[in-house]
């Protein structure tokens, strides 16, 4: 039996639809990613699952449970992170912790071996206020809060936006750990290179399900050839290689810019080396890459829009 | 049960940690209740006056002194002339002159009747009238005293007017009985108001519905912190009100201290159903602040009597919670009635009491949106 299970589930504001016709399941003790950028109906997700919101149509499951029917069991075996950090500012570390013990109707000795590890960082801070936390601090507080229950299910909704680069790499690593306690956990996040550190994926656009699968076969079923290009000057480079007749796609990708070719071709370097010195580029390297599961997105988005190759510029993570 | 101990430890803890709140919670109702009760009177004291002594006889200045001495009057100028009073009054030096006419004494002591002029400051009616009305019972007093009536004149009629509770016709017997269930009513239903809209306006209330903690625990314990605070408030007004503005307590102290328990669960109940209502704290603090503030002050019978107004008002009068507890104070604090005579006011607050929990109840959301 699934941990998580959404069956043709659909949500609109108003008649704005937010979330369109979704279904997957999430497999118990499974590190399941919800993938997507802003508006593309995460956090709706999120609350249909946590039982906050009433889906329009479609059934859902957490831990067996009915999102609608028996709402209340749900909300005893889940531990919920929203967005937003959603803990008291003007109570302690250690209050809030022990607070959301007592909601759940435990104490923080009964499964203080769950959130051990990470309470120990918080721990010279535990008289201290947790609006005074950093972002970092905030976000782990915050989830040994939601785990304090020793729930069944972790539902964390974009927990490391806003988060500094070690602090977000270090909550990965700890989702990993508590993986390994066979907790289940579903996590949104619109970061890309996060999406590689979950099992399975969900690629979200706009409310719909673009593919679901692991980050490698996401990787591996990138069609295209695929370069990394540099050159001294980024811009022009970009525009240059949208115009080159070869060309299948483009975008910025950090400092290099991501080509994917129409054709594979032996000399397929060496000719763009060439095209863009004839340009007037320099200091160019071309080296063929393997797609990431960005890549692999802006793909997916170009089939399904007509025009891929308008203005996507990712901005790079 | 342990986790809703926790909730209103947590609560305790909003409370504590917010200076505003606690200023709120009991510097405004102290400086208030003062402010009302000293500040929002109609009685005289010591107005200035000015005396023309045209007579400068010895029941002239009988009567002097016996103004001067009443406690209502203080002298200010001794004018030589008319212009002089009126050099006074257009100033704003005084707000009452007392002209002895010439042949004042003699006309009293021959006669037995004689003339004194009044003039008042009618700028400020109110006040005029009745520092007229003041002086003009103190001279009327040394008149009938000092007159030797002749034997025939047969008998008069004369009203005595005896004023029952409130001989004095003391302005804090109506005032801080007001005032006392509009403070109340105010900080218990704001402070209220606001706490389960920052639940949701910071986020917690999502996490807090995620969670096996339900309605009533929640509602209960945001209520309870404030019943206890609100109430040792209320000690404090009580407090004021009989030992600074001098407000008798002839009935029991046990009977008025649970009515005010009574209103105040009143009055938070109100504040949580506003709360669960609103979105933002702002609204909820707006909300409460005008749909309590005025209505309160208008028609509770506080400031305008209920029986002069038309009957629409009087309907919507009934409402309102203060219109009850400012009987039920005057009728235990000036009038010494028990519960036999305020059962009816002491069943609608608690039917509204037991009503508007129902109403909060129902209206907080088990969901969002």
């Amino acid at each position: 039996m699934p941990a998580v299970e959404l069956l043709n589930i659909s949500k609109s504001y108003g008649t704005t639809p937010a979330v369109r016709d979704i279904s997957l399941a999430v497999e118990a003790g499974e590190l399941f990613g919800l993938i997507g950028p802003d508006g593309a109906g995460k956090t709706t997700l999120f609350r249909i699952l946590t039982t906050l919101l009433l889906a329009d149509a479609g059934t859902a499951t957490v831990a067996g449970h009915d999102v609608v029917r028996d709402f209340r069991a749900i909300r005893n075996v889940v531990g919920y992170m929203p967005g937003k950090f959603s803990l008291y500012p003007d109570l302690t570390v250690q209050e809030n912790l022990e607070f959301f013990a007592a909601v759940f109707r435990t104490t923080v000795a009964e499964n203080y071996e769950l959130v051990k590890d990470i309470y120990e960082q918080l721990a010279p801070f535990k008289n201290r206020r947790s609006g005074a936390l950093s972002g970092g601090m905030k976000q782990k507080l915050a989830l040994c809060c939601a785990l304090i229950h020793k729930p069944q299910v972790l539902l964390l909704d974009e927990p490391t936006t806003g988060v500094d680069a070690v602090s977000r790499q270090e909550f990965w690593h700890m989702l990993g750990t508590l993986k390994a306690r066979g907790i289940t956990i579903v996590v949104s996040t619109p970061y890309m290179d996060e999406a590689a550190l979950c099992e399975r994926v969900a690629l979200l656009q706009e409310g719909q399900v673009l593919r679901i699968d692991t980050p490698a076969a996401l990787r591996a079923a990138y069609p295209w050839p695929l370069y990394a290009v540099r050159a001294a000057r980024m811009h022009p480079l970009l525009q240059d290689l949208r115009a080159y007749p070869a060309a299948h796609s483009c975008y910025a990708f950090g400092e290099a810019a991501h080509l994917s070719l129409r054709q594979p071709a032996p000399d397929a370097a060496a000719r763009l080396t060439a095209y863009l010195t004839g340009h007037g580029h320099t200091g160019v390297v071309v080296e063929p890459v393997e797609a990431t599961i960005e890549d692999t997105f802006m793909d997916l988005l170009a089939q399904r829009q007509p025009s891929p190759n308008s203005a996507h510029d990712q901005p790079a993570q | 049960m342990k986790s809703f101990l926790m909730f209103v430890r947590k609560e305790f803890y909003h409370i504590f940690r917010d200076p505003r709140t606690l200023l709120i919670l009991f510097g405004m109702p102290v400086a208030l209740v003062t402010l009302f009760g000293f500040a929002l009177t109609n009685e005289i004291k010591n107005a200035d006056v000015a005396v023309l002594d045209f007579d400068k006889g010895q029941h002239a200045q009988q009567v002097q002194h016996r103004l001067f001495s009443s406690g209502y009057f203080g002298l200010r100028d001794y004018a030589t002339s008319y212009p002089d009073v009126a050099a006074a009054f257009r100033q704003g030096h005084v707000k009452l002159a007392v002209v002895f006419p010439v042949g004042f004494s003699r006309d009293l002591d021959h006669l037995g009747h004689a003339q004194v002029q009044l003039v008042a400051d009618a700028s400020d009616q109110n006040t005029a009238v009745s520092l007229v009305n003041y002086a003009t019972a103190i001279i009327k007093t040394y008149e009938q005293e000092h007159t030797k009536r002749p034997a025939g004149a047969g008998p008069r009629v004369e009203a005595v007017a005896r004023l029952y509770f409130n001989p004095g016709l003391k302005a804090a017997y109506t005032f801080v009985p007001g005032t006392m269930a509009l403070i109340l009513l105010l900080v218990s239903a704001m402070l209220t108001s606001i706490t389960i809209a920052r639940e949701k306006e910071t986020g917690t209330m999502e996490v807090l519905l995620v969670s096996p903690m339900r309605q009533l625990p929640i509602i209960i314990g945001k209520i309870l912190p404030y019943f206890l605070l609100s109430f040792i408030n209320g000690l404090i007004i009580l407090a004021l009100g009989v030992w600074v503005l001098d407000i008798p307590q002839r009935g029991s102290l046990a009977l008025l201290l649970a009515e005010t328990l009574l209103y105040i669960l009143v009055a938070l109940t109100l504040g949580v159903l506003i709360s669960t209502r609103a979105a933002s704290q702002q609204t909820a603090m707006l909300t409460s602040m005008l749909s309590l503030l005025l209505p309160t002050l208008i028609l509770s019978g506080f400031l305008f009597p209920l029986e002069s107004m038309p009957l629409p008002l009087q309907t919507v009068s009934r409402i309102i919670p203060a219109r009850y507890y400012i009987v039920i104070l005057k009728g235990i604090m000036i009038k010494g009635l028990g519960l036999r005579e305020l059962w009816r006011e002491t069943a609608v607050l608690a039917g509204m009491a037991g009503g508007l929990l129902l109403l909060a109840l129902g209206s907080l959301k088990n969901r969002l949106a």
